[in-house]
């Protein structure tokens, strides 16, 4: 009663987490590790099939024939150009054109869409729904999600599915039979790998991981918590909120909004579509000034970052695992940005982090330098900023 | 006269706003007195043993707004201050369910989400609107007000301050600040929610200690002046202190000390006595008079100005606004030694909602309407009532396994039809009995003493006229630069040489001691 929620497949979660370590995520408790190295749940992810409960995610069902009308006044992205079987991931902004929320629409018929979003949204979604002819239902308890991510998801997923995945594309969504259960299964996820994320009645939720599970045995399943997912992302160059940008509503300063421009997502920014949307007049004069501040990435040089530890008679020490805390980005002594995320990336044996840039500093190429600690000492590693992703498997979209 | 007699500075009343302006005077070096009526210190905030064994925060029961500067300045932790966590406040039903709001967003969220999901997504956005208001009027509250009609160089610096602040925030903060200023929190409530349980629990703290209903304007800021508390969350200045509300006023007292303050109890002050249009001390009841530089006076605006000072030192108009000055008192308290916990039948057994608030505030309407009686000089028959049992904080309370409970209820008009009297003192407890039995069916039998303050009590002992928490009503015509008169909001009074620091000063109300210590500031700032 006053305890934080379960997933619907907290039964199955809790047996198999070896260190019992769990995290908050949306007002549940979710695995954080169920391995007592990460780096075999990380390695799931990125060479063979890993399967992890994504259940917390909040979810919304938009219905009705002004269901698309709806989300194309909350979004910058061009929702009539969305087909039926369609995903598209966006932000959504306030009127000043800063960032409220991520998350990925789904269409799922004419006038039907299933809305995930990290933080609860059926306040907003109706204040901006007044006079349209739509029905918002929130289905977050109702439903379990879990996503099957890494190489060999297709194969497996095939396995216990009526219809082949085969012609499944990249943001696409489908209705199928998973082990004679009905699920929806779009091909989307948080790892930039191959990967799916499978929809489901609540009460199916038990049997659907029990098939997914007995049929990835043979191709290495493992069950990963979100620590793992974390360092994925990473290197995928997906942000999350809170964590890489403040949203609007919970920020205490102007400072520490962002706007969809600056986090990079100037290609779901759909200025050109007609008519208004919540916060278009505000991304429009931010695209005609160009924008203040980029969301970028950070590679450190491993050969400027040596002697750093070396001084004192150590080898590099990385945190092995992704690190949520701020950390500054300097130019000739001068702050210029600061890293949301980093973490070691053991697919492209670098340490890499999420930077937030001011202008003109976030041009690919700079050169820059990361603070590092080095024995309870602050001081800055070199390193260049790169695009995003770091790092795009030639599967993922195959 | 002996020279043990002369001082820099006397304050006039050891509550904990006269503690903390004597305490900051002493620090500044100067030889100061405190003069208390009473045989302790601590004013309303005091904790006190009526039945051996069962301690009490005898008024005041919860830390809120103690300024976190204070708190540093005089060092009260090493003096002794410990507040402890009240992380809950839960709304019984009268369907038999609950509404439970935690210290964790994800589970106030979940609680909030079964009654009403709206209300759960709403009551996210309501608390950061709030929270950002609060963040954004606090400032002003820590500055002298400045008096916008007037054109002297220092009241303008004060308004350019403001000003400039006021400057640095968004214009959507500063239409929230207007709109909280006037609105009713019935009104501000009903706009963000529709679940009746928990308007009737967020607007309780608009009508705390003010003589009105939740749907009288004005309402709205009392609510907002309690969220301020809130801002400070992660330093603890919100909570249960260590041995009552006493233990706050031991360790200002135990800090002023340390600095060389000199604390008399037991030494009511008949006057303030003035010399060459200047105050220059005071002369207590018993005759004895003391010397002294300045004056401050930590009692309420009334006493301050119309008992202690001679009317012919004071101009009229000055006069007339502090007979004015509204201090209608509307709460009353009932302290409650048990033998057992009070089982309520929403969540029965021992639990979390021991630990923290209990409030019975089924609905707005249910304050509303326990507000209409008392406007009529009755005491309401359904009243609101704020519950806490500081033995589940704090074991030291009460004996092993007993415990106490502080219920503060509204509404009681300290202008009752026919006056207080002891027969309508006990139907007011019973009163308080019989509304915590509907919810908790045992607390009768589980009664081992009770203690029952009415204003009229409150006014008794503890010296405040009219029995109001906040010495005067937290009322938008009584804030900021009115209070407690228009043009003698700095702390100084139209008498020189006497000064007043008390919660009848702005910024008002609460055990909060900004009042205390901005008086000891100005006092500073005039010193020669």
């Amino acid at each position: 009663m006053f305890q934080l929620k379960h997933t619907p497949f907290h039964e199955r979660t809790a047996k198999l987490s070896l260190p019992q370590n769990w995290r908050r995520w949306a007002g549940h408790v979710v695995v954080g590790s169920y391995d007592l190295h990460v780096e075999r749940e990380y390695w799931a992810i990125r060479d063979a099939v890993a399967l992890i409960d994504v259940s917390p995610l909040m979810k919304y069902m938009l219905e009705g024939p002004d269901a698309a009308r709806l989300l194309d006044k909350l979004t910058p992205r061009d929702i009539g150009k969305m087909a039926v079987g369609q995903v598209g991931y966006t932000g959504w902004c306030d009127d000043e054109g800063k960032l409220l929320d991520d998350g990925t629409i789904s269409r799922l018929g004419e006038q039907t869409f299933r809305l995930t979003s990290a933080e609860p949204s059926l306040r907003w979604l109706s204040m901006n729904a007044v006079g349209m002819d739509v029905t918002i239902t929130e289905v977050t308890e109702k439903m379990g999600a879990l996503s099957l991510q890494g190489p060999k998801a297709r194969t497996v997923l095939n396995l216990v599915c009526k219809k082949s995945l085969d012609k499944l594309k990249y943001f696409r969504v489908m209705e199928n039979t998973l082990a004679g259960r009905k699920v929806t299964i779009s091909r989307t996820g948080y790892t930039g790998d191959l990967g799916y994320e499978i929809w489901m009645e609540s009460a199916d939720a038990l049997h659907v991981w029990d098939a997914l599970m007995e049929a990835g045995h043979d191709y290495g399943i493992v069950p990963c918590g979100i620590l793992a997912m974390d360092m994925a992302r990473v290197e995928a160059g997906l942000f999350m909120i809170d964590v890489d940008y403040t949203a609007a509503n919970h920020a205490w300063i102007e400072g520490q909004k962002s706007s969809p421009l600056e986090m990079g997502l100037d290609w779901a920014v759909h200025l050109d579509k007609p008519g208004y949307f919540v916060g278009r007049r505000a991304l429009e004069r931010e695209q005609r000034a160009g924008c203040a501040w980029k969301l970028m990435g950070f590679e450190v040089d491993w050969e400027g970052m040596e002697p750093l530890f070396a001084q004192v008679g150590l080898p590099p020490q990385i945190p092995a695992m992704a690190v949520r805390g701020s950390l500054p980005v300097m130019h000739d002594g001068k702050q210029v940005g600061y890293a949301s995320t980093s973490t070691w990336s053991p697919v492209l044996k670098k340490y890499i982090a999420l930077v937030h840039l001011q202008r003109p500093h976030y041009e690919p190429g700079t050169r820059l330098t990361i603070e590092i600690t080095v024995e309870h000492k602050r001081l800055h590693a070199p390193g260049k900023v790169v695009k995003l992703p770091f790092y795009e498997p030639e599967w993922k979209k195959k | 006269m002996t020279s043990s007699n002369q001082y820099d500075a006397i304050v006039i009343g050891a509550g904990h706003n006269g503690l903390i302006a004597a305490a900051y005077l002493a620090r500044a070096g100067k030889k100061v007195a405190v003069l208390e009526r009473r045989d302790v210190v601590g004013g309303a905030a005091v904790t006190a043993e009526p039945f051996p064994g069962y301690r009490f925060s005898q008024f005041s029961y919860v830390v809120s707004l103690l300024r976190p500067e204070i708190i540093r300045d005089l060092e009260l932790p090493r003096h002794g201050l410990k507040i402890l966590p009240l992380p809950s406040t839960v709304t019984p039903m009268d369907n038999g369910d609950y509404l439970a709001a935690w210290d964790d967003h994800d589970l106030t969220r979940q609680e909030l989400y079964r009654h009403s999901p709206r209300d759960a997504e709403a009551s996210d956005e309501y608390g950061r609107v709030m929270a950002r208001a609060a963040k954004a009027i606090k400032p002003i509250l820590g500055l002298v007000p400045p008096d916008p009609s007037s054109l002297s160089l220092r009241d303008m610096m004060r308004m350019l301050k403001v000003g400039q602040y006021a400057k640095s925030l968004s214009e959507k903060e500063l239409y929230q600040i207007a709109k909280l200023l006037t609105m009713s929190a019935a009104d501000l409530l009903n706009d963000w929610f529709e679940f009746d349980p928990l308007k009737g629990t967020k607007s309780a703290s608009g009508i705390i200690g003010t003589f009105l209903g939740p749907s009288s304007p004005g309402t709205a800021y009392v609510l907002l002046h309690h969220y301020m508390g809130e801002i400070d969350g992660a330093f603890r200045a919100w909570g249960f202190c260590k041995n009552g509300n006493g233990g706050v006023s031991a360790a200002i007292a135990s800090s002023a000390h340390a600095l060389g303050v000199e604390i008399r109890t037991n030494a009511p002050v008949q006057q303030v006595i003035v010399k060459g249009g200047r105050a220059a001390g005071v002369a207590l009841a018993n005759g004895d008079e003391l010397q002294a530089k300045v004056v401050i006076s930590a009692a309420d605006p009334k006493r301050s100005f119309l008992q202690f000072v001679e009317e012919k030192h004071l101009p009229g108009e000055f006069v007339q606004q502090i007979r004015n000055f509204r201090v209608r008192g509307s709460s009353g308290k009932v302290n409650i030694a048990l033998s057992e916990l009070p089982d309520f039948s929403c969540l029965p057994g021992e639990g979390p909602l021991h630990r923290g608030a209990i409030s019975i505030s089924p609905s707005m309407e249910y304050i509303e309407r326990a507000y209409d009686e008392a406007k009529y000089g009755q005491f309401a028959k359904n009243p609101y009532i704020d519950m806490i049992i500081p033995s589940m904080i704090d074991r030291d309370m009460a004996p092993p396994g007993h415990h106490v409970m502080s219920c503060f209820v509204q509404y009681a008009p300290y202008d009752i039809e026919g006056g207080w009297d002891d027969a309508k003192r006990e139907a007011f407890g019973e009163t308080v009995i019989s509304t915590i039995e509907r919810y908790a069916p045992n607390i009768r039998r589980a009664i081992v003493g009770k203690q029952v303050i009415t204003p009229k009590d409150i006014e008794a002992i503890a010296g405040i006229t009219g029995g109001n928490i906040f010495h005067g009503e937290l009322l938008l015509h009584q804030l900021f630069f009115l209070r407690p008169a228009p043009q003698w909001a700095d702390f100084r009074t139209p008498l020189p040489g006497y000064y007043f620091g008390a919660s009848g000063a702005h910024p008002g109300g609460g055990v909060m001691g900004a009042a205390g210590k901005l008086a000891a500031m100005e006092v500073l700032k005039d010193w020669k």
